[in-house]
């Protein structure tokens, strides 16, 4: 993708987030992509290109009356929608579509019109998996985590702290799940989900969605928001099987995306002023920082208790490196496939209008997860070119 | 009753091995790998020649974590959702059986072996136990 050449110029979430009983899948994806034309001014005869995940490319175009020129279903998980955000900006690089957008809508906690996870007892998961117990994410993407811990001479208290700061951004914003401030011990004493993870080391389930549109970056002044530029962009994929992994310390498929991502912006990690992990359980804020190059591996623990990532504290001083700003989907929403609120966030923050907002973020970086560590997308946005 | 695994023609050898008592991975002949799952071709080098090579049935444990949510089919007390690093190599997910379902008796780099379990007719899981004997 061309450096700064295409921005996002409608960017919104659904109206409600967390308990939606009255929207299905589709609706919530319908809900979040008219707010998000509504931010950008546009109507459905102004898009001619179409990403999603979770319910069809074809399904979406239909139900909103839209024609598109391109079209992609990619579908590698939670970051599927960096994947789309990336693959749209190639499109409109190539003149493939004009004005692209992109859903996310899941009904995560009422399970209104959503599809079960489709398990084949065939497949290389459904053999070598499956059989012995993994069911679903909670007893599959934390399995590395104590290889990691060990490998490192953490424990436990370490992957807590990565709860106890983030809570402290979601208390900033009114639209998250949970604000309470929480303790190291809180977290160490709520229930065990899979040892050594605890409940409030997991993500949530709620329901939402998001929508984005994209456009060339000439012309995207002229839309009503300011615009959000696409720097550089980042994909990879993994394993998905989280036994084979191939190092259990380490995602090949994180440091894959965000090398590409940073070597496409032309960036250091000095330049970047907000950082989103996408945070389905404790331990992915420390494996991202790892293999994104903040930290060395091992020290990301360290440097998240050093308060490096965490809101202005008593002392009044705020890290330095201000990560998951919404709360992240430990507390914020987690509908299932987290991305497109990670995506948000960022866009909210180089706007200027997140609801915990770091003064003068001019670079973002946003980097999802698919899968167990099975798939990567990272993002790098900025407010100018 | 555990979520059983349907063999497909490409790993029908493994399950007919751990149904013989024999833990069976692949080996490539140019290259010398030797991985799992199985698969009729290299992972490392494409090479359509490999062959059958049987494991020791050793390992060690080498990561897991102790599912405390209701999981009917693998039993109503918390289990360890557990990676063997193979003597030869290659990860597998498996659970460690004969070994209390705790922190303190399930510790990393543990020697396990290889306990084959059949579960049907056509099933048998290589489940590991401890190798050294000492916990029960």
């Amino acid at each position: 993708v061309k450096r700064g050449s295409v921005a996002v110029v409608g960017a919104a979430e659904t109206t409600d987030l967390g308990k939606i009983p009255d929207l299905s899948v589709i609706g919530l994806h319908a809900d979040a992509a008219l707010n998000a034309m509504a931010d950008a001014g546009l109507r459905p005869a102004d898009i001619d290109g179409v990403a999603t995940a979770g319910i069809s490319a074809e399904e979406l175009a239909y139900y909103l009356g839209i024609t598109p020129t391109w079209a992609d279903g990619t579908n590698v998980g939670g970051c599927s929608f960096m994947l789309h955000v990336r693959h749209a900006a190639a499109a409109i690089n190539e003149g493939l579509a004009r004005t692209i957008l992109i859903t996310h809508g899941e009904s995560g906690r009422s399970r209104v019109g959503a599809v079960p996870l489709a398990r084949s007892a065939a497949s290389l998961r459904g053999q070598f998996e499956a059989p012995y117990g993994a069911a679903g994410p909670p007893t599959m993407f934390t399995v590395p985590v104590l290889r990691y811990l060990k490998a490192y001479g953490l424990n436990e208290e370490d992957l807590a702290w990565v709860p106890v700061i983030q809570r402290e951004w979601a208390a900033r914003n009114p639209r998250a799940s949970f604000r309470d401030p929480i303790t190291v011990d809180d977290v160490l004493g709520s229930p065990v989900i899979a040892w050594p993870f605890r409940k409030l080391m997991c993500c949530l389930v709620t329901d939402g969605g998001g929508a984005l549109i994209l456009t060339a970056a000439e012309g995207a002044a002229d839309f009503p928001r300011k615009p959000v530029y696409i720097l550089g962009t980042g994909e990879s994929t993994a394993a998905p099987l989280i036994s084979q992994m191939e190092d259990f310390t380490s995602s090949r498929a994180f440091k894959v995306s965000g090398r590409k991502a940073f070597a496409e912006a032309g960036i250091s990690h000095a330049d970047v002023d907000h950082l989103m992990i996408y945070d389905a359980f404790a331990h992915l804020p420390l494996y991202g920082l790892e293999d994104l190059g903040f930290c060395k591996p091992g020290e990301a623990a360290g440097f998240i208790r050093d308060r490096n990532t965490a809101p202005p504290g008593p002392d009044g001083r705020s890290g330095q490196l201000p990560l998951n700003t919404n709360g992240g989907g430990l507390s914020y929403m987690h509908s299932g496939m987290y991305g497109m609120y990670a995506l948000q966030e960022s866009v909210r923050q180089l706007r200027g209008i997140a609801a915990a907002q770091v003064p003068g973020t001019r670079v973002s970086v946003c980097h999802g997860v698919g899968g167990w560590f099975a798939a990567a997308g990272t993002i790098v946005f900025s407010n100018e070119i | 009753m555990r979520i059983l695994p349907e063999p497909t023609p490409e790993t029908r050898h493994f399950w007919d091995g751990c149904n013989a008592g024999e833990l069976l991975l692949q080996c490539c002949t140019a290259c010398a790998e030797t991985y799992f799952p199985p698969r009729p071709f290299c992972p490392r080098c494409a090479s359509r020649d490999v062959h059958i090579s049987r494991a020791s049935g050793n390992g060690v444990l080498w990561s897991y974590v102790i599912n405390h949510r209701p999981h009917p089919d693998v039993g109503s007390k918390p289990y360890a959702v557990a990676v063997v690093k193979l003597a030869e190599g290659p990860m597998m997910m498996t659970n460690i059986i004969d070994c209390p379902q705790t922190p303190e008796a399930l510790r990393l780099d543990m020697p396990v072996r290889v306990r084959f379990v059949r579960q049907s007719e056509d099933i048998t899981l290589p489940l590991f136990a401890p190798a050294d004997g000492r916990i029960r």
